[in-house]
């Protein structure tokens, strides 16, 4: 039987959708940002489309999201103006009648779904755009809501192992959504070969200010008990939408009843910047009030102040595992999620012959080195 | 994957050096530091060319799939550029210096329709280029161009992959190629890559422009080492330095001007960078440009010329073919 480890940093796979960003950041302006250890200058065309280009010339690797957009497609080299259109083609070199047929930059593919720029830096040949996970709350016409960045300074595995448990919402959020029901609750773990579903049902339960606040919108003065739910659903490699919401005890929410309550959608999906840091992009969506933007702010805003409290945990975590570097992970029973959400992955990296672990021992770091004629 | 240009110097151990044509020898090589092959991808070799060492392209025609085992395809023709009879030479058991995988010459994955055009031993740039665009079941046709059956390697393997896709244009079998026709026949998104004679590769250039087809939609790879005439001897000057040298057919005017003392600048020795450009004061003869540095209009001036690749030749048979110029 393998050894069941627990890596402290772990890689992140390249045959991936990540999302590089928010649709509206995404101009005629070129924004600069990296993902997956990749530099990428992301514009757009005269015609709306979204380009993500390796963020160095082909000459002397001058960034080119420093330069301007030319035509229609088109980006110049701030350096010695070299031109490359949206295919990372160069089409214009200085002082020269001709362009040398090597100058290129990789251009990546990119499809924009669900309001976000997703980006493929992996094999071109595997991006096929069905593999994007499934976030449609996020532009359904029937939800609603908005959501942030968060700039995380830690693996974005640690944000992953973050949501798939949510018993730390009891003392890290004990203001907003934490309550201690959340430790007492039993929860149920499924997975397949590309999800992982943690379910958690809390009956007959005081709401917690959030989710009171969320029930007195819809159903003004309500002050009762509860029957709140948390059903989170990985898709690997980094996507997390929760499923969550409170609805009047005993008025059959868990057996597939929610009128009499208030459903969200907690659409989180992250994308690695490096191997200690990370773009974590969420949003909080809705299906009921949707025409009020009141509610639409004061949800986001809520959510922010509440991950503000997860990006302070996670940052002193990184900074710990950093700092203790001869100390191995343990697991609990509440990891079960996180784990299973691991696993995948390192499956998934596995496929790509990739290193599991981000930061391997010395002896094994660096390029695959064999001896010539050593058995294979 | 992303274009790599990084140079890693390694060993690999040959394992295998077979005839494929009278000219062209197959050589499969196990890589020390193995990396995943992407389509377009070449190796520098070392190589000992008249007692020194120096440094030649040759495309990977294919690999196993970790990278670990890599075949190249070597043509030994009258004019080599001199890296090819130490490549035929290799015995299984030798252990020469190459590089990690060099793509200069990306496929992309995403065109509506592609054309591969090989002519060759150019075939070697295109047949990885043709599996990957099978394997991904895009649109394409393989265009071969040669001047007889024999001299056509790996015809059976891209018959039984390719079938129907593949295009034959053999000269001696009064199949020649068409270019203005092959360039007519392909859409405005159409994306061409070729590699091949510098004769062929100039007329589809010529009338990729002239049917205003889109530049960057045409790419293409040279190492530099064939012309429009056969390379012969030539005479070269400095007049500043008074330096005169022979370049003999095997060698480029570059090596020959190295090897004379001259402190030249260069860098691709592939004809497109231009950094070897040297200014022409006299000519007797006519320049062989061989780059893709200038443009037609450039080569046609004979004011300057690419030292790398470009040559001189007599305008008649038994004429001279000297050349006096500048250095940087």
């Amino acid at each position: 039987m393998k050894d069941s480890t627990v890596h402290k940093v772990l890689n992140y796979p390249v045959n991936a959708w990540y999302v590089a960003a928010w649709d509206h950041e995404v101009t005629r302006t070129i924004l600069a940002r990296k993902i997956a250890d990749r530099p990428l200058a992301l514009y757009r065309t005269t015609d709306g489309r979204a380009v993500a280009l390796a963020d160095a010339c082909w000459h002397r690797l001058a960034p080119l999201s420093l330069g301007k957009l030319v035509g229609e497609d088109g980006i110049q080299c701030p350096y010695h103006g070299i031109q490359y259109n949206s295919a990372g083609r160069c089409t214009s070199m200085p002082a020269q009648e001709t362009v040398n047929p090597s100058a290129t930059v990789p251009s990546f593919p990119v499809v924009e779904r669900y309001r976000y720029v997703w980006v493929w830096l992996g094999d071109p040949a595997l991006a096929n755009p069905d593999l994007i996970p499934d976030m449609h709350q996020m532009s359904d016409p029937d939800w609603t809501g908005d959501g942030l960045t968060i700039y995380a300074p830690c693996n974005y595995q640690l944000v992953l192992d973050n949501l798939m448990d949510l018993t730390h919402e009891e003392f890290v959020h004990g203001s907003s959504i934490g309550q201690e029901e959340l430790s007492d609750s039993d929860f149920v773990v499924t997975h397949d070969e590309s999800t992982v579903i943690v379910a958690r049902w809390m009956l007959d339960i005081a709401p917690p200010p959030f989710w009171r606040k969320n029930m007195q919108d819809k159903f003004p003065g309500y002050e009762g008990n509860v029957d709140r739910w948390q059903i989170i659903h990985f898709e690997a490699p980094s996507t997390i939408c929760i499923d969550v919401g409170v609805a009047k005890a005993g008025t059959g929410a868990p057996e597939g009843d929610r009128s009499q309550g208030v459903n969200g959608y907690v659409m989180n999906t992250i994308a690695p910047e490096t191997d200690r840091t990370c773009h974590y992009f969420w949003s909080f969506q809705r299906n009921y009030r949707l025409d009020s933007q009141l509610i639409t702010t004061q949800l986001r805003d809520g959510v922010h102040g509440v991950f503000g409290e997860d990006e302070t945990m996670l940052a002193a975590q990184q900074a710990a595992i950093d700092a203790n570097p001869d100390y191995e992970f343990y697991s609990l029973n509440i990891d079960a999620g996180g784990m299973w959400a691991r696993r995948l992955i390192e499956r998934m990296l596995q496929a790509e012959g990739r290193p599991i672990s981000a930061a391997p021992p010395a002896s094994t770091m660096g390029p695959i080195r064999r001896t010539v004629g050593a058995a294979v | 994957m992303a274009a790599t240009h990084a140079v890693v110097w390694q060993t690999a151990a040959v394992v295998a050096n077979e005839p494929l044509t009278p000219t062209i020898r197959r050589i499969v090589l196990t890589m020390s530091q193995p990396l995943k092959v992407a389509a377009g991808a070449h190796l520098d070799v070392r190589v000992r060319i008249a007692g020194e060492l120096d440094r030649r392209s040759y495309s990977i025609v294919d690999a196993s799939d970790d990278g670990e085992t890599v075949a190249v395809s070597v043509l030994h023709s009258v004019a080599t550029r001199g890296g090819a009879p130490a490549m035929h030479a290799l015995a299984v058991g030798d252990e020469i210096e190459v590089t990690q995988p060099i793509v200069d010459f990306p496929l992309r994955i995403g065109a509506p329709s592609y054309v591969l055009l090989a002519g060759g031993i150019g075939i070697t740039a295109i047949l990885g280029m043709a599996r990957r665009l099978r394997s991904v079941a895009a649109d394409y046709r393989v265009v071969y161009v040669g001047r007889s059956r024999s001299e056509l390697a790996y015809l059976k393997e891209l018959v039984a992959e390719h079938g129907d896709r593949l295009e034959l244009h053999i000269g001696d079998e009064g199949s020649s190629l068409s270019v203005p026709e092959l360039v007519g026949s392909v859409g405005a998104k159409t994306e061409l890559y070729m590699c091949g004679p510098i004769r062929l590769m100039d007329a589809v250039r010529r009338s990729w422009g002239d049917q205003g087809l889109s530049a960057p939609n045409l790419r293409f790879e040279t190492f530099g080492n064939s012309g429009w005439h056969e390379a012969q001897e030539f005479t070269v000057r400095i007049p500043a330095t008074g330096l005169e040298t022979v370049v003999k057919p095997g060698e480029t005017m570059l090596e020959a001007l190295e090897a004379a003392g001259a402190d030249m600048m260069y860098d691709c020795k592939k004809g497109e960078c231009g950094l070897c450009e040297v200014r022409v004061r006299s000519l007797e003869g006519s320049i062989d440009h061989r780059d893709v540095f200038y443009s037609e209009r450039q080569k046609d001036a004979t004011s300057k010329m690419c030292c790398c690749v470009s040559r001189v030749v007599p305008t008649q048979a038994g004429g001279s073919a000297l050349v006096e110029i500048e250095a940087s």
